[in-house]
This record gives structure tokens, sequence and C-alpha cells, in this order.
């Protein structure tokens, strides 16, 4: 086995070398990745701010489900997804297995939990500080939830980070509903499965590096920001 | 400004993945990740989309695996090494008929310390015996797949009983072809493994083939369609194009042509 | 120990020919019960439009929970809160507005915040920009409009607190102690603010600790001690010349907290 400098070496290279093949896994991962935070966060943060923000009958069993949820295995959520989307399934006919759409489904499912959890935290935190206020403003439950989400924003965008790594990360669900199919379906962490399954446990590392070296690039932009909002006390 | 990062995100994601795959027909192919890890798929491939514009896509997991994704109709057509499944495949209904298509052959592998003295025997029954033993440590896939079938009914003609070793010297992985050799290269083991995997395998470690060459470590592959009146979804026009084509000359001659280090992998026996 | 009957509904004297406006906002046997103690002890109180009405009383005697009892963001244990003769609702409360002892801003600019307010309140275009344009100037922050509201002073940002809560137009202004933890100069600029609000028409309710700002802003005082309404009058008759014990002893500073009390007479 190479040492650890030389596989870094080699991470360095795929890099720099601009491979195609590589360009085109690194782009789908983050296409199907970014779009499943996404679309977790339309779903999540309303839900984990209404969570968080009002009280109901159930909200204790809801807050012990959400935050049991972050814990689902990726692979049991790809295997949920594949039942759903498969040709025996009940979505088959919409043919979305193997395809992006079907990873982001899957990568959907498994991050909109750890939003929701972690933005219910996150709001019910901020409005202990403005429940009075807003009675006294006489501010509308739909609008309470906006200000919060709004208010928030710098902390949720934390969450969104949270979820993201959660995605970008995982192989479980998008090996089973993706296929890992050539040109298709193949992204950082699946390719790195396979590399690793024909041995090639070097180029699998490297590959490894540059997923992180991705993970650290969008954490580090997150940083800044979240540096010039707390100049501005919007933290 | 915040609005601003959240949009340039969003929009570097859909950009960063390059141009669509906007291709007209494709069909699914549910195969071994063995068979896909060999390489054969990306030489072979090529040429039948060049002939007929149809673009394969495999999905390469274990053998249970695929067969099982093809009998819910998520493929068109079905590739793998186990005869007696995929004959199970086609008396279920799921699939038309079952073709032999091409074959290679297993080897056992085994660190070069080989402390059950196996090296260059031609007999794999005697070779097993042998191990069992030395109680030399063997690692098998464990997972229904057809390596492991024909392993379990080598071990069987050896007259070993491995489940009750399970454990010991006989370590059950439960994965494929790849994760199974990591180990064995890393636990210092005997595996069964077949000969194309093997070859283009890229962790190595100092194993070598040891045993080789017996006619019981014939491994065929079969070809079968998947019933379109069982699944109405599966595109039967275009996987029989596939399917005639990996039977014709022109497929088995492709088949023929791949090789890795100058070794012919694979080698081609439709028709009989 | 003060058992004196309390005097609950001690008329405010009109001048001749003066017919008394009906109470715009009327507490009728509030009571408050919490943790096993009862902490609002049977208080009728009554609000009329364009008056000043200081609440003072030493610390714990419930002027806080009164003040949050009548802008109906508790409901009482047992009595009820009238809003023009109807039970204090949704609808009522849009007619008042409070500011806290510590500024609630949200964490966007200054302007956003008035924007926020003036939008809950369904206001938008033309009128809602000359309601800001308004508050700004009346609040002197116009510099600062963009500025993030909490990285302001507290007493800038109190101001801010204040002129939000007149831009909703209320009837009636609840403030909790606004000027506790501000230095004199900003104390001055919110009192100066809500004399300006008073001047056209809106009614003050004040919780106040400080001798001064109740004799400065009220023209009704309501001494609170126990839970319950103990001295009420004009605000100069009470602080001058205290009838009941309580207010006496809090006014010469002997009376800290809201605990059994023996004194000496």
């Amino acid at each position: 086995m190479e040492s650890f400098w030389e596989i870094l070496g080699e991470a360095f290279g795929l890099i720099l070398a601009w491979d195609s093949d590589l360009i085109e896994i690194i782009g789908l991962s983050l296409r199907v990745t970014l779009t499943a935070v996404a679309i977790s966060c339309v779903i999540g943060l309303p839900l984990g701010a209404a969570v968080g923000a009002f009280r109901f009958p159930g909200r204790a069993a809801a807050i012990v489900v959400l935050n049991a949820l972050m814990g689902l295995p990726p692979v049991v959520v790809g295997l949920i997804a594949y039942l759903m989307l498969s040709a025996a399934g009940p979505l088959g006919p919409l043919g979305l297995l193997y395809t992006p759409a079907a990873m982001i489904i899957a990568q959907t499912i498994l991050v909109t939990p750890i939003v929701a959890a972690l933005s219910r935290q996150v709001v019910e935190d901020y409005y202990r500080e403005y429940a009075e206020q807003f009675d006294s403003l006489g501010v509308g439950p739909l609008d309470r939830v906006a200000a919060l989400l709004w208010d928030a924003r710098y902390s949720l965008l934390t969450v969104a980070l949270a979820g993201f790594g959660r995605a970008v990360a995982e192989v479980g669900a998008v090996i089973i509903v993706g296929g890992n199919i050539n040109h298709v379906t193949r992204v950082m962490t699946t390719t790195i499965a396979l590399e690793t399954s024909k041995g090639n446990l070097e180029l699998a590392l490297a590959l490894g590096v540059v997923l992180l070296a991705i993970a650290v690039a969008v954490n580090g932009a997150a940083m800044t920001l979240r540096a010039s909002a707390v100049r501005m006390a919007y933290v | 400004m915040f609005r601003r990062i959240v949009l340039a995100l969003a929009a570097a994601g859909f950009i960063a993945s390059g141009p669509a795959a906007a291709v007209d027909k494709f069909i699914v192919v549910q195969s071994t990740t063995s068979t896909q890890n060999s390489g054969l798929y990306d030489h072979i491939l090529p040429l039948f989309r060049e002939k007929t514009g149809i673009e394969v896509r495999v999905v390469a997991v274990g053998t249970g695996q695929a067969i099982g994704n093809a009998a819910n109709g998520d493929g068109d057509v079905l590739l793998v090494h186990s005869k007696s499944a995929e004959e199970k495949f086609v008396a279920e209904g799921h699939g038309i008929a079952r073709f032999d298509v091409m074959y290679n052959d297993f080897v056992v592998v085994g660190p070069a310390a080989d402390p059950a003295r196996v090296a260059g025997s031609k007999d794999v029954v005697a070779a097993l015996t042998g191990i069992a033993r030395a109680k030399a440590l063997f690692v098998s896939r464990g997972d229904d797949s057809g390596t492991h079938k024909t392993e379990l009914a080598l071990w069987a003609e050896a007259g070993v009983d491995v489940a009750a070793a399970s454990g010991g010297w006989y370590r059950e992985t439960g994965s494929g072809m790849g994760a199974t050799l990591n180990m064995g290269a890393g636990m210092g083991a005997y595996v069964l493994v077949d000969r194309a995997t093997w070859t283009s395998f890229g962790n190595k470690s100092g194993h070598r083939v040891l045993v080789e060459g017996d006619p019981r470590l014939l491994n065929q592959y079969g070809i079968v369609l998947v019933n379109p009146e069982k699944h109405p979804n599966v595109l039967a026009g275009l996987g029989r194009q596939f399917v005639d084509w990996m039977l014709s000359e022109e497929g088995q001659a492709a088949i023929a042509s791949y090789r890795v280090d100058g070794r012919q992998l694979f080698f081609p026996n439709a028709g009989g | 120990m003060f058992d004196a009957a309390p005097d609950t509904t001690a008329p405010t004297p009109l001048l001749p020919g003066e017919s008394p406006p009906s109470a715009l906002l009327r507490a009728r046997g509030l009571r408050f019960d919490a943790g096993g103690k009862r902490l609002i002890d049977g208080i009728d109180i009554d609000i009329r439009p364009g008056t000043r009405t200081a609440i003072v009383g030493a610390n714990g005697a419930g002027k806080s929970l009164l003040l949050r009892l009548l802008h109906g963001l508790i409901r009482p244990t047992a009595g009820e809160v009238l809003w023009e003769g109807r039970p204090l609702d949704r609808e009522g409360r849009r007619n008042q507005a409070m500011v806290f002892q510590r500024p609630v801003l949200l964490r966007r600019s200054v302007l956003g915040n008035l924007r926020f307010a003036l939008a809950v309140r369904g206001l938008a275009g033309p009128e809602r920009k000359a309601r800001e344009a308004e508050a700004m100037e009346r609040s002197r922050l116009g510099d600062l409009a963009n500025r993030p509201a909490r990285v302001l002073s507290g007493g800038e940002q109190q101001r801010l607190a204040v002129v939000r809560a007149l831009a909703c137009a209320p009837r009636v202004l609840f403030l909790d102690e606004p000027t506790a933890s501000l230095d004199p100069g900003s104390t001055h600029a919110i009192e100066r603010l809500v004399a300006e609000a008073h001047e056209s028409g809106v009614a003050i309710v004040l919780v106040t600790h400080d001798i001064g700002q109740a004799r400065r802003l009220g023209d009704d005082l309501v001494f609170l001690h126990g839970g319950r309404v103990v001295e009420t009058g004009r605000a100069a008759d009470v602080l001058d010349a205290p009838r009941s014990e309580a207010a006496r002893a809090w006014l010469q500073g002997r009376l800290y907290l809201d605990a059994p009390c023996r004194l000496d007479a």
C-alpha cells in the first residue's frame, strides 16, 4: 500500500488532470445531493419550525419520531425507495428507477428528517425569545414560521450543511436505487465503492480525498458566510 | 446577500452536472459485479451501441439481487452465471428462455506462504480437502451467488461440512467478490474466484493463483430476456436485439477479443 | 401586614362639565394562580382613553403580570378583561401595543423590523412607507435605517421598539419598565416618545420602579402589593401623601420585595 502522502498526491493529480470522467462523477454527485438537500429544506424547514414553535397534542411524540428518523440507515432508505420505484412497486410506472431522479428521491428521504429535527431545535430556541412579542404584535402562525425561519437563517444554514454532509457521503441509498450505472448514475461514493471492490484501494482513497476536499470547500464557504453574519448580530 | 449565495450554490450544482445524457434508446441489464469489474462490458457494449444505437445500462449487483431485480421487472435482460437459478427464473415465467453465452473458469487463489500446500494442484476437490484438514483460513462470499453456489458444490463433493466450520477457519463475508478478495488478501486466506475478476483485481497483495484447470471449475454464463408478458414495461424488442447480438458471431467475437494483460478472460460458447 | 380594604375603583376626578369617558379597557376580578401561588388576587382596573396610568410596587408585586393580563398575553385564572365592552380577543389586541423591558428585535435591519410589524397589520404600499418614515423621524434613527437592528445600543434598540409599537397606531400603549436598564439620555428619549404618543391620544399604561418617572409620565397611579391594588389615585397625590402602609414603605425605600413585612409605624 502506498503511503498517505502518495495517496494525497494521487488525489491532487486526479483533480489537476481534470479528467472528464471524474468531473462528470463529481458533477452528478453535487447535482443529486444539492437538489436533494434543497427539496429537503423546502419540506423540512417549515415542518421543523412549525413543530418547534407551536404547541399541539402529540408534539412530544412528533419530536421523538423526528429525532429518531435522523438515524435512518442509508441502505434501509435505499431499500424503501427501491421498493417504491421498482417496476413491481407502486411508483414503478414512473420509470424513475436507475436514474438520477431516483437518487434524489432517496437522498431527500434521508435528509428531510435531519433538516426537520435540527431546525425544530434551532427554531424552538429562537422562538423562546420572540413568543411574547409575536403575541403582542398579533403575528399569525404562518407569518411566525416565516419570520422564525428567516431570523434563524444562518443557524439553519448549518442545518442544511449537516444534511449535505450526510447525503454527499452516503452510498447505501444511491447505489440501490441508482444502480451505479456508468455515465448515468455513478457518483463519488459509488465510484469509491466500485474501485474498492475492484481492489484499486489507492484510487478509492484518492477519490475519498477528493470528496473530502469538496465537503471542506462547501463548509468553508458557509463558514465565511456565518462570520459576516456574526458581525451583524444576525446569528 | 444571503439569497445570492443560495442561488449561486443551486446554480453551481446544476451546471456542474454537465450535459444530460439524452439518449434515444437504452435497456437495463441486470448482471453481476464480477462480470462488471472484469471490464468486459466496457469493452463490448460500445461495439453494440455503435451497431444498433442502443445504450446498455448495466446494473451490477450480486447474483441473487440481479435475479431478484429482474424478477421485479427492473431490467430488460439478465446476465449472470448461475445456471440453476437462471433456469428457475425462466420456469417461474420471469424469463422467456435461457441461453449459454460464454464461460470462464474459477481459480483458487491464496497467500504465497500456502499453508495447505495446494499450489499447482489440478484437482480442486483434493485441494479443498487439504485446506480443510490444515484448517487454513478460507474466505467465502457466502451470498448465494453463482460463485458461492459453485464453491458449496465443491465442498460438498469434498465431504467437508463448512457450515460447522463457519467462524473458524471458514469465513463467510456475505459480500461481493471484490470485498471478499480484499478480505482474503488482508487475512492471508484462500479464496475461490473467477479468473476474470482475479486478473483485473487491483489488490492482489502477494496472493497467487494456486489451483486451476480442473473441469469442475467451469463457470458458465447465461443470458435471459425478461418476459414482457409478465412485466409489460420491459423493452422486449431492444432487449432481444441485445440477446441476439450477444449470441451472434459478432457478439461472440467481441467477447473473445477482450483481453487483460494479453490474456483472454471470457470464452464464448453460445449454441452449445 | 397590609389588610386595609383595597380601594380599587377610585375614579379619576373630573373637571366641571366633563362627562366620564367610558373605559377602553376594563378588568374585573382578575385572578392569576401559578405554581400553587396566587399571584394576582382580585384586581379591578379601568383604562380610559388618553389617560396615563403608572403601575408601581415592589418586586414580585405582580406588576408585569398585570400588564400581560391586560394585554391579553396571559389568560387569567378567573375574572375578565373587556375591550370596549367585549371580551378581549385578537381583534381587540390589535388596538394595543406593548414595549418590554428588553427590546425584542428580529435579526434584520432597523427598517426591516418596522416593516415586519406593519406588514403583520396588513399595511403595504404608500401607507406603510409613510408610517415607516414617520417612525424613523420620530425615533431619530434615520441614519441607522439599514443597520442590523441588534447592533444598535440598548437605548437605540428600545427607541426602535417604542416607535415600532406606535407605528401600529395603538389606542393603548403598555410599557413594562422600558427604561430600567438604560442610561439617563436614552431614558429621556424614551420618555419623550411616550409623551408625544400621549399627546396624540394614546392611553399609556406604564409599569415602573422609578418614582420620578411615575411622576413624569403618570397622571393616575396604581400601587400594587401582594397581587392586589392597595392604593390608587392621582400620581402626585399618592406619591406625596401615600395613605397605605405599603405605599409609604415603598416610597421610603423600606419595601424591596413583595413579602409580608413587619413595619414600624
